[in-house]
Parts: C-alpha cells; structure tokens; sequence
C-alpha cells in the first residue's frame, strides 16, 4: 500500500530526517513516535508529495508517487493535517464535501452522491449534528473530528493522521482511535503520528521511532517501544506496565519535589 | 443559512437592480417617464429626443455601470476567497496602479483620450504580470504572503512614477485629464468602449464560473488543498490571470472607481456565506446595482458630475465599518 525505501526528507536546503524504510500493507495501522521537532509532519508532507524528497523512493501501491497526479494521490491517500486555521464560515458539511474534490470533474460540483458520501462520515464520527454550522464557531476538538471526516470523504485505501488526537478531550481520543482501528478492519491502511507511545500499544500493529533524524526502530509496539528507547527519544525516565489482559502502558518515573 | 432566506437574498438584489435600472433610466437632467423608457426600449418612442437620451446617452451608461460594477464584484470575490482575507480588493496585486500609469503615460506622451483606454488595460496586465512574475520567483516564503508583499511594493513604485509624472505634466491640459481618469468616470463611456470591454470581461468571467467548486478550496491552507487533489499553483495562476483580465478591461474604460470589489464580495458573503458558487452571481448582482446606484446619484446630486470614487468611498466606509462590526467572528 505504502512503501518508502531508505527515504530522505526535509526543507529546500536543509534535511530533516534520512534512511527511514518501511512498508504498510491494506489494513495495517503504522504509529509514528517522536520527539517535538522530531520531523514527523516533514515525514508525512513528504510521503503526500507535499515537499520534495531529498533521496530514496515513495511507492503508493507499487506506483512511485512521482509518477501520480495530484488528484491520484488525493484518491488514495486521505491526509488529516495537524489542525486547521478555518478562514472562511464554510458550514461542516461543505468542508466535509472538500474531500470529494478528487472523485469530481475540474468543472463540477458536488452531486447526490458525494453529498451522501459525506453524510455517512459525519455520521461515523458521531458529528452528524453539526453539519450546518460553520466550521469557524465549532471548537478545536470538533474541527479535528471534521478533518477526520473529510478525509473519509476521499474514500482513500490508505489515511495519513497527523496527531489525529492532539486537541481532543480523553473521550474524543478514545473515539478516534478506535475508529482508526475500525477502518484498518475495513482495510484501509493507516499512518498517523501520536505524542502518546500508549496510543501505538492500543491500536497500531507497528511504531515506527522517529529521533534524531533516522527511524531509531520500526517494528510490533511491544517490542520498540521500551525504557531505554523512551527514554533516547524523550530524554526522562520511563517504565513500560503490562496490564491484565497483555495490555501495555507507559509511567513517566516522576520526580516530586521533595 | 437555510435555503429559504439565501433564495432571498438573490430575488432581492435582482429586483433591486431592475428597479435601479428603471430609475436610472427615468431620472436626469432631462426627466422621463417609465412608459417614455419602455416605448423607447422597445425601438417605439414618438419624440426621436426621447429615443437619442435613453438610446445613446442613459443606455450606454446603464449598461457601464453595470459591467463595470459585476466585473469588480466578481474579481474582488475571486481574490478574497484566494488570498483567504476579506480585506482584500482587486487590485491588491496592482492592476488599478498598473492601469493609472498606463493611462496617465499615454496622456503624458500623446496626449491622448482615445489611447489611454488601451495604454491602461496593457498597464494593468502588465503590472500584475510583473508582479505574479517576481513574487512566484521568491522560493521558501508562504507563496501568497510573497505575491502581496510584491504587490505592495511594486505597486508603491508605479505609484511614485504616476507622482512624478503628474508633477511634470502641463497643468493646464494634462494634469486635469490625469486627475480626472485617476478619479474614475463612467461619463464618456461609448457603445463601442462597452463592445470591447464586455467580452473581454466575460472571457475572464467564464473559467471562474466553471470551476466555482474548486475555487472553494483555494481558501483551505496551500497543503490541504494539495492534498485534496488540487494543483494549487495552477489554479492560482488562472484566478490572478481572470480576476485581471476582468479589472482591466472594466478599469481602462471607466478610471479607478474603488471599494466596490472590497465591500460587495463582502457583504454578499454575509448574506450567503463562503461557497463560491453561490457567492459569485450574488456578488455581481449586487456589485452591478451598487454602481448604478452610485452612478446615478453622481450625475443628479449636483450641476456637475461628482466622481464616482468619492461617492464610493463616502458611502463604503461607514457601510464596511458596520459590517464589521455587525460580523464578530466570521467572514
């Protein structure tokens, strides 16, 4: 579905991160780990061919992404950006509709179909009753869930989720992650990047640890994500529970004053 | 807005305009009655003086304050769903100080009425062209912030060259043909002028029509839109070339007559909100019954023409300050 081979990405001038490789097949869900400045959205606006990449390759189901127009791309990869500054009162419904631009001819607009398209993804995320408001009076957690579906409007295989959970309450959080879960059941493969390491233990099938500008691991969240590579991405002191039920979760070892 | 009062809104401006056109027509320094108009129209007028004041005097008139005020309606909203701002008009990237300097050069060199129509529309394209040229060149900025920025300070520059070329200008036979294009006119427009500026700007007006969807997403930050599937540099450049094509031609006929493409995009987007395809024939119907209504006013309020910018300008300020605070958070 996706695969990058011994990428390097950055700015005009400047590299970012190198010789990241990895594969994600339908139905895999991929969580990035980093540190702040870590280069994870660079990771990502690269992989959209939103920035040139500075060496290796990027293959969409086997085609390389050079090779695909924007409005391919837009078919096939569903991006939710981190945040959105909402410039115009566009109602929820009308920015939800935005996704369907790739499936519609230069000349037309939406019909019934795209129209019902979104619909049912306001409805999966539970956002159905704000469809007439404008997208400038919704708050921060609800313009998230709007990305959300208007990625799911692109009907993409494959979703790209930059820190999909940023500005959510712990609810919304567990909401979207289980839906990311649901639409890798569905086989849509799934990337998306979290400030969370419990996040890629409850639904990522693997992590992929961005630091220092290389991938420190790629592989099953219970066997990367450890004290000691917690600890070289974030610099404090980590220990890795296992709960009932084989689950794992993280614990900062805190320092309380004394 | 629900569907019912948006439908509203568009019955409403077109109503108005009809009946602003009506009274356009009837009213002047020679007063005629509606009946009077409509024989006239209908080719029937007994008194041929009837015939000659709505024929070849109002009607061209009408008809350019028409043109003239959709056309920078329909640029003014292009530009302000483009650069995502309001507060944007038309000629932010030049085209109005392009157009003067082309105007006021030929009146400067030839002396020539006739030549500064044509002079003003090169000056304007080729102001924007300049423009669009130098900011898409400036790599590694936000490529918007870079055309505005670009379009300030050339503007600014073509904007001394008119300064000093009004300074050297005769001031007996040049300097009030300047002045006097600079504040903008429909007074001497001629059939012939409207011939050649109507479908230049309706070949601007066309591409925007049809890719009113699209243009929505324009509004989006650049990456979104890009990942949305669309090529934004291209779309970008085509919104530039149509909303400038469409001020040139309206602008080398008429002078600069301002705030119309500034405050009527942005009234209209209150009535109906953000979607371009709704925006845009509002925007004109409105743009287009603004300056018939300004128009009209300048040429009965006084024994001379008042010039339409100044009336504009008198009646878009208070009219935007209320907008504004009538619209606390949103466009």
């Amino acid at each position: 579905m996706l695969e990058a081979r011994d990428l390097a990405f950055g700015f005009p001038g400047r590299t970012v991160g190198s010789g990241i490789g990895f594969s994600l097949g339908a139905g895999e869900v991929m969580c990035v780990l980093g540190p702040n400045g870590g280069g994870k959205t660079t990771l990502f606006r690269t992989l959209l061919g939103l920035l040139p990449r500075h060496k290796g390759n990027i293959f969409v189901n086997s085609d390389s992404l050079e090779s695909l127009s924007r409005g391919e791309i837009a078919r096939r990869i569903g991006y939710v950006p981190q945040g959105h500054t909402a410039y115009f009162a566009f109602t929820v419904r009308e920015f939800v509709l935005m996704g369907r631009t790739a499936h519609l001819g230069a000349f037309a607009s939406p019909a019934a179909k795209d129209l019902s398209v979104a619909s049912r993804a306001l409805e999966s995320l539970g956002i159905a009753a704000l469809a007439d408001r404008p997208v400038t009076e919704i708050s921060g957690g609800e313009r998230q869930l709007a990305l959300v579906a208007r990625a799911l409007a692109q009907e993409p295989r494959l979703m790209v989720l930059d820190e999909p959970t940023a500005s959510l309450d712990f609810g919304n959080q567990v909401r979207v992650l289980e839906r990311i879960a649901a639409l890798a059941g569905q086989g849509i493969a799934i990337l998306f990047s979290s400030h969370d390491p419990d996040h890629a233990f409850l639904c990522a099938h693997r992590a992929l640890l961005l630091a220092e500008g290389r991938a420190l691991e790629v592989g099953r969240p219970e066997d990367v994500i450890r004290p000691d590579t917690l600890e070289r991405m974030y610099r404090v002191s980590v220990q890795v529970l296992t709960t009932e039920g084989a689950m794992h979760t993280c614990l900062p070892r805190f320092n309380r004053p004394a | 807005m629900p569907e019912a009062p948006r439908a509203l809104a568009y019955v409403l401006a077109a109503g108005a305009l009809l009946v602003l056109t009506a009274v356009a027509f009837a009213v002047g320094r020679y007063p005629l009655s509606l009946a009077e108009v409509l024989s006239a129209l209908a080719g029937q007028a007994a008194d041929p003086a009837v015939n000659t004041v709505v024929m070849q005097v109002r009607g061209p008139r009408v008809l350019a304050a028409l043109l003239v005020g959709a056309a920078l309606a329909a640029a003014g909203t292009a530009y302000q769903g483009m650069f995502r701002n309001p507060l944007v008009s038309p000629d932010i990237l030049g085209v109005s100080t392009g157009a003067a300097l082309g105007a006021v050069l030929s009146i400067f060199f030839a002396a020539s009425i006739f030549l500064a129509q044509l002079f003003a529309f090169a000056g304007g394209l080729a102001a924007v062209g300049l423009v669009y040229g130098v900011g898409s060149r400036l790599r590694g900025h936000d490529p918007l912030l870079a055309l505005v920025l670009t379009g300030v300070v050339i503007g600014t520059l073509l904007g001394s060259a008119i300064a000093l070329l009004k300074v050297l200008a005769d001031p007996y036979n040049q300097l009030p043909a300047i002045t006097f294009w600079l504040l903008g006119s429909l007074a001497s427009i001629s059939p012939g002028d409207l011939a050649v500026a109507a479908p230049l700007a309706l070949l601007g007006l066309a591409p925007m029509l049809l890719l009113r969807w699209r243009m929505n997403l324009l509004a989006l930050p650049d990456d979104e839109a890009r990942a949305l599937g669309v090529e934004t540099t291209r779309l970008r450049t085509l919104v530039v070339g149509c909303a400038t094509l469409m001020t040139a031609s309206v602008v080398a006929i008429s002078g600069i007559i301002g705030w119309v493409g500034l405050l009527i995009p942005h009234a209209a987007r209150l009535l109906v909100g953000p979607d371009f395809g709704r925006l845009l024939p509002l925007a004109m119907l409105m743009g287009a019954a603004f300056m018939l209504a300004v128009d009209t006013l300048c040429r009965t309020l006084a024994t001379i023409e008042v010039p339409p910018g100044v009336l504009t300008a008198l009646i878009g300020t208070p009219f935007f300050l209320w907008l504004f605070a009538l619209s606390r958070r949103s466009w």
